[in-house]
């Protein structure tokens, strides 16, 4: 029989099933693709922005990029210094936001950050000072090479991490993870909170400023990249769980740190609030992926994501091909479990630059090697392997420094495509904590969400009016 | 209301299951509140925020088990509960791990081997993106789907010849690569023919004559029914003849196709002529000779002697005045329907009906596959004493329906009217070519392997019924 020397290797069918019963019937072996129509009223853009002669090849160079780019710690300065931050000025998380349009997190982060800056006596007195708009701006971190979790607030006084891909000198910045419970980033603005970020202004940050000084200047930079390589086989995902993340920046600064010349019992408290917060180095974590997903911004017919970030109002996402325009839609609620008694009733829809981890590959989309957290939404552990999985029917490829052990030490997924989102339907899958939905209430739980269906085929219609658009030209 | 809070010293679980746990008892009836928590400072504080006392003794390696009740009569239930939320969280369950199948042509290139065919038959405004795909992982395409619009059909074939790939389509129907079937394809021998075919049930007819005479076929690129056209140019064409020219064993090429767009035959005589495997065209349309000719003159110049193509049965004309052709096959309409015209001088009422055309096919399968639209029509045409012959195809092979015989025999049967059909089939398709002949000889039908003899024959009856 011809077929047996055939030197047909294989084929895909994709499509009528009946076609691949053919195909296995004459003993060759067939891939069946689960086929299903694209998102409503997209068939005719991607074929545009698919059929870009530029896509395939900007696509490569985006990619390239973002897995070129090793972030490294070089300096640790207050928002005045590291991003020009003037008195009134404020960033905050996500696509641009007014404060007649701010989620309750959101204006209650705005209200500490006032009264911490001095703008006003007290929070209370805040909503006044905005509404009158007299004094004060609003800009998104990301406007700024930052991120911010959570809202994000920054103001001029808040110490910022400032990290650096040495081959171009780029820079990005993130301000200090202020821990768990009731902090500003979830909306709380209570004394306790003030008194902490005070602290943080006060002791913390100059004391990260000598040891990363120190250290940079001794051994090196801390290579963040590197550390996010090793958490990520140490159960980490680097969004939700940052725990092996945290104690190994420690283990890198404590050395320069005790022998900064700072009070022991500085130094002292500054570790115990290090080791006590598993989450101090998502601050690190999220300013590595923005640095790596910046290089491609910019990138002529490149459909990869940059950028996703929430505002508590809006979500939104920014794509290599179609400059720093936002494509925003209705922030979701998390799925997930609820601290105390509180409820899904309480919850502020998804807030955060935090979804920056998933954009760049890990976060949600590294769940397979943080089988631990899958359970925040009731998952087990093969949930978390296929997660992993299915994000790469979305992603451009693979990042080969950061595998995942349980899945063969396969590269996490990366470079979140707007034509397979559009074509599969399949939604980016983000971790993230929840604030509560009335300003100074702080987090109320933790969970999974999606971006809304929606801006992808924003998105993708953007990238085939350019496309068309070169055409003509 | 009553609030129940026990120190459970030593006992641990991680602050997620803590949650899970905690939302479990939550749901028990008669719990208010429950908070199963690592004595943190944090959550002692969120206890005591939510009005429980605990003890000033715990530290964080402790556990508490705080309940808010209804009444005291729900404690033992929600401890119940707890314990039971608490060991079913440290069980092991069995979640599926099969990997899910890929959902695009790109996602499954990483997962098959290097150079795959990939066959897409999704719909038309869809193809597009998945040939794509196919063509950027190396592969070569087969677009079964229809409704592509021309300008994507060029893309892809420019694309196809940057990268030295080949699209076959779209709205290809039929392809052997390297003995494999693809679509709708007929099981050949390797031989010393190779096609190239703009057609489906053509390069079917061509596949089934070859192999009655003997002659085997290794590959038959399809190219698409518009490849010909100056809009293409012939791109696919010209990448399947070279591909012929490489393979040792083909000794003649032969390209079924409508007749091209002026230009396009130029380049593509041209591109022929610098070839050393001779070129056969063998063209569809009025004027041209038929695909039985065209067989017939490949096997005499490859010195080969042309059979008797083999008929079985005989229908016999009994009045009426209408040719009715009802055919599952595309080209072998059109083919029946140009020889009848060119003979009976013009269509003159008669018809040839294709049932695979879109008008037919929206939203239900071909009629390769579902036969229910064409059995009712030939049943109302076997009724009506006009009709003075009925001519139809069955088309086997691959991807067809499992055994045609098995519907069509009875309704033959219980027709009156003279019948002449063509199986295109060869010995070797999975429906056994002569049980079908011989159940449809059997049925009172006058069974061709050629499409041109039968409706010559078809022709022949209308005319002996009219005198």
């Amino acid at each position: 029989m011809s077929a047996a020397m055939s030197t047909v290797p294989s084929v895909i069918n994709v499509g009528a099933d009946l076609l691949a019963d053919a195909v296995s019937a004459q003993a060759v072996e067939v891939t069946r693709v689960d086929w299903q129509p694209p998102m409503p009223g997209t068939a005719g853009d991607l074929a545009t922005v698919v059929g870009d002669p530029a896509r395939a090849g900007a696509n490569d160079r985006a990619l390239q990029a973002v897995l070129g780019v090793t972030a490294r710690l070089v300096d640790v300065l207050p928002a005045s210094e590291a991003v020009g931050l003037q008195p009134g000025e404020f960033l905050h998380a996500g696509p641009p936001i007014t404060w007649e349009r701010a989620s309750g997190p959101m204006r209650g982060a705005l209200m500490g950050g006032a009264a911490l800056e001095g703008l006003c006596a007290s929070p209370e007195e805040a909503p006044t000072l905005f509404e009158s708009g007299s004094g004060v701006s609003l800009a998104p971190c990301h406007s700024r090479s930052a991120v911010g979790p959570m809202a994000g607030v920054v103001t001029p006084s808040m110490w910022m991490f400032v990290l650096e891909d040495t081959a171009t000198g780029r820079r990005t910045y993130c301000s200090l993870n202020e821990g768990l419970g009731k902090v500003l980033r979830y909306g709380a603005y209570g004394p306790e909170v003030l008194e902490r970020l005070r602290w943080m202004s006060e002791v913390l940050g100059p004391l990260l400023q000598a040891s990363v000084r120190a250290t940079r200047d001794s051994v090196g930079p801390v290579d963040v990249t590197g550390i996010l390589t090793q958490m990520l086989q140490m159960g980490d995902e680097a969004h939700n769980r940052n725990r092996a993340g945290t104690l190994m920046l420690m283990r890198d600064l404590a050395p320069a740190m005790v022998t900064s010349g700072g009070e022991a019992t500085h130094v002292a408290e500054a570790l115990r609030f290090i080791g006590g917060n598993d989450h101090f180095f998502l601050n690190l974590a999220m300013p590595a992926c923005k640095l790596a997903l910046d290089a491609a911004r910019g990138i002529e017919g490149s459909s990869m994501v940059v950028a996703m970030a929430r505002n508590g109002t809006d979500f939104g996402i920014q794509v290599a091909g179609t400059g720093d325009e936002w494509f925003t839609g209705p922030a979701q609620v998390a799925e997930g479990l609820y601290l105390g008694d509180y409820d899904r009733s309480d919850a502020n829809p998804d807030i955060g630059d935090s979804a920056i981890t998933e954009t760049a590959g890990i976060g949600g989309f590294a769940m397979a090697t943080a089988p631990a957290i899958v359970r925040l939404v009731g998952g087990s552990v093969p949930d978390a392997l296929a997660t992993t999985r299915r994000m790469h029917e979305i992603t451009l490829g693979e990042n080969p420094r950061w595998s995942v052990p349980v899945l063969e030490f396969q590269g996490t997924p990366t470079g979140i495509d707007v034509t397979r989102v559009c074509r599969t339907g399949i939604l980016p899958q983000i971790n993230t904590g929840m604030a509560g939905a009335v300003a100074g209430v702080g987090q109320v739980g933790a969970g999974l969400v999606t971006p809304p269906a929606e801006i992808f085929p924003l998105a993708l219609s953007r990238l085939a009016e350019r496309a068309r658009d070169r055409v003509d030209d | 209301m009553t609030n129940h809070v026990e120190v459970r010293a030593g006992a641990y679980a991680d602050s997620v299951t803590l949650l899970q746990v905690s939302r479990t008892v939550q749901a028990v009836d008669g719990v208010l509140a429950a908070q199963v928590a690592m004595a943190t400072a944090l959550n002692v504080d969120v206890l005591a925020s939510m009005g429980f006392d605990v003890p000033g003794e715990t530290t964080s390696n402790d556990m508490v088990v705080a309940l808010r009740l209804e009444t005291a009569a729900s404690l033992d239930a929600a401890l119940a509960a707890v314990d039971e939320a608490l060991s079913s969280a440290s069980r092991r369950e069995s979640g599926t791990t099969e990997v899910a199948p890929p959902r695009t042509v790109a996602s499954a290139e990483r997962r098959a081997p290097a150079g795959s065919v990939v066959v897409v038959s999704v719909p038309g405004e869809n193809a597009f993106v998945e040939a794509v795909d196919a063509l950027e992982a190396d592969s070569d395409v087969m677009l079964f789907s229809d409704n592509v619009p021309v300008e994507q059909e060029v893309r892809l074939k420019t694309l196809a010849a940057e990268r030295g790939r080949l699209v076959m389509g779209p709205d290809c129907g039929t392809a052997v690569v390297d003995g494999v079937g693809l679509g709708f394809a007929n099981v050949v021998s390797p031989g010393p023919v190779g096609l190239v075919a703009a057609s489906g049930t053509g390069c079917q007819q061509v596949l089934a004559l070859l192999d009655h005479a003997g002659v085997g076929v290794r590959y038959a690129w399809g190219v698409g029914g518009r490849d010909l056209s100056a809009e293409v140019g012939g791109r696919s064409t010209r990448e399947a003849l070279d591909r012929l020219e490489r393979q040792e064993d083909v000794e003649l090429a032969l390209v079924v196709s409508k007749p091209p767009a002026p230009d396009v035959a130029v380049a593509v005589h041209e591109h022929a002529s610098r070839l050393t495997t001779p070129v056969e065209l063998a063209l569809l349309g009025s004027g041209q000779p038929d695909l039985t000719a065209a067989v017939e003159r490949v096997l005499e110049r490859l010195g080969r002697t042309v059979p008797s193509w083999p008929v079985t049965g005989a229908a016999t004309a009994s009045g009426g005045t209408f040719l009715r052709g009802l055919f599952v096959g595309g080209t072998l309409a059109s083919e029946a329907r140009i020889i009848a015209t060119d003979r009976l001088g013009g269509d003159r009422g008669h018809t040839f009906v294709d049932f695979g055309d879109d008008a037919y096919t929206t939203g239900r399968a071909h009629p390769m596959i579902d036969p229910t639209l064409r059995l009712e029509h030939l049943a109302e045409a076997g009724a009506d004493p006009d009709t003075a012959v009925l001519l139809l195809d069955v088309v086997l092979g691959h991807g067809a329906e499992a055994d045609p015989a098995a519907v069509l025999a009875p309704v033959l049967a219980e027709i009156e009217r003279p019948v002449v059909a063509v199986v295109v089939g060869t010995a070797a398709d999975p429906q056994d070519l002569a049980r079908t002949v011989d159940a449809l000889a059997s049925a009172g039908a006058e069974v061709h392997l050629s499409n041109a003899h039968a409706t010559r024959r078809a022709v022949e009856i209308v005319e002996a019924a009219q005198r």
